[in-house]
């Protein structure tokens, strides 16, 4: 392993970045949640606590395969999403490959389906819905997710990531920049498309049975997408160059930007329908294809 | 205490979950308890805020007289509840039945099930109160998780 990808996967944005972020950006939602409902909110460090108090848990011990797995599914989402924060090509060029453009959106799908099948393993009628209701928005949400990455991959001519940062005239880019702001409530579970983990609803969905050590990775893996998400987001827009520690400090402020307004966008909302939330997606799709393939033929036209 | 322990110690002082359980309450107790995450009261910035299951709790709010019926559920519900737990009775139903006391349908009060921990007394009690309790319930919480030899020393 070489220097920079040592850097990237320990330290910024890896794990040393990574876990401190996350916690930080789950402050910010708290915090956004809480003013726009004219209340003050938690101090700084309650992620924090949370997590060590979690830490500090004596859970029901359970044996046979279907308990490894359960505690599988957590450190697999820390995990990729460790591995995807380490691929953002915040300084691009630095550790790039033909095709990562598509390890990444792998590592950062992950999760989304540990949670499904986390759901399905615990043996809950709460997870199985959860479960269910999941990954049916998954499959709604990953299509327009997936059309606005090859959008701003065909507008570059690569999925190679260093290739896609920064910002560019292309409306292809631009567009499917917003496909990807409008899919990142989803993943993150965020209203109004909160319906897999509906508490008024399902109890905790997949994460009912889950306790202690496990149940803190899981919150430190929601924390992990924040940064992760918003982090594509904004390398997606930013302009590359620039020295080390300001294009750095600017990437973090710029992602948590981005968590502020996603957040106060969720806490303005109400929840939506599973059929609502799939219906929606579906719409945006069809008129995000349609788009997409008529920007290519435009393109392949013209060139 | 070495410095983790104290560490964790202070993490469960200032991340207290809640379980809220009813148990055949008139609601009352309840809207209270909602009322203390209001706006109003705000206790998120105590770090408190409800779970949505047993397993994510350390702190069992219990309201209601536990009637024939919750009687399982409560003994279920507090076995769910991850070690340390503590367990809060929220208005005096829980306390002693409250003007259901002597019904057939009750199953009497809440220490005969289940340790009680902190008792929050009052029809309803009053927010301030149940943070009060909450409060209570979280210190005894921490000094729980702490091992037996070090619980004789002097707090610093």
């Amino acid at each position: 392993m070489n220097a920079s990808a040592f850097i990237n996967l320990f330290l910024f944005p890896g794990l040393l970045f990574a876990v401190p972020a996350a916690w930080f950006f789950v402050w910010g939602e708290h915090k956004v949640t809480a003013r726009m409902q004219r209340r003050i909110g938690p101090p700084l460090l309650q992620p924090f606590y949370d997590f060590v108090k979690l830490l500090g848990k004596r859970t029901p011990s359970r044996r046979g395969l279907e308990a490894n797995l359960l505690r599988l599914y957590p450190a697999l989402s820390v995990l990729s999403l460790l591995g995807a924060l380490a691929l953002l090509p915040v300084f691009p060029r630095s550790l790039s490959f033909s095709g990562d453009g598509i390890l990444l959106v792998a590592l950062l799908e992950l999760p989304s389906i540990c949670f499904i099948l986390a759901g399905f393993t615990s043996g809950s009628i709460y997870g199985e819905i959860g479960a269910i209701r999941e990954a049916v928005l998954s499959v709604a949400n990953n299509l327009v997710f997936l059309l606005a990455m090859v959008t701003i991959a065909v507008t570059r001519h690569t999925f190679r990531l260093s290739a896609l940062a920064g910002p560019a005239i292309d409306p292809g880019h631009w567009l499917g920049v917003l496909g990807i702001l409008i899919c990142i409530p989803a993943k993150l579970r965020l209203n109004p498309f909160s319906t897999s983990s509906a508490e008024q609803e399902i109890y905790s969905g997949p994460l009912t049975e889950y306790a202690g050590a496990a149940l803190g990775m899981w919150k430190l893996a929601h924390g992990l997408e924040w940064v992760a998400l918003t982090g594509l987001v904004t390398t997606l827009i930013l302009p590359v160059g620039g020295s080390l520690l300001g294009h750095a400090l600017l990437f973090v402020a710029v992602s948590f930007l981005l968590a502020l307004v996603l957040s106060a966008a969720a806490a303005a909302t109400a929840r939506f329908t599973l059929e609502r939330s799939v219906r929606f997606y579906w719409q945006l799709a069809a008129v995000l294809a349609l788009l997409a393939i008529s920007s290519a033929v435009y393109m392949g036209l013209r060139s | 205490m070495s410095i983790l322990s104290r560490l964790m110690h202070k993490s469960r002082c200032k991340s207290p979950s809640l379980f809220h359980l009813n148990t055949g309450s008139c609601n009352g107790c309840d809207i209270e308890l909602v009322t203390c995450l209001s706006p109003r009261y705000d206790v998120e910035q105590l770090g408190i805020h409800l779970e949505g299951s047993p397993r994510h709790a350390d702190i069992l709010c219990v309201t209601g007289p536990v009637t024939r019926n919750t009687l399982e559920a409560v003994k279920q519900v507090y076995a769910q509840v991850c070690e340390p737990k503590t367990v809060v009775a929220l208005g005096s139903c829980p306390a002693s039945c409250n003007v259901f006391a002597g019904s057939p349908v009750i199953e009497g009060p809440l220490s005969k099930h289940i340790p009680v921990d902190v008792y929050v007394p009052g029809c309803p009690p009053h927010p301030d109160a149940i943070i009060n309790g909450i409060a209570r319930a979280a210190e005894i919480l921490a000094q729980r998780g702490v091992p037996q030899a070090a619980q004789g020393e002097p707090q610093r």
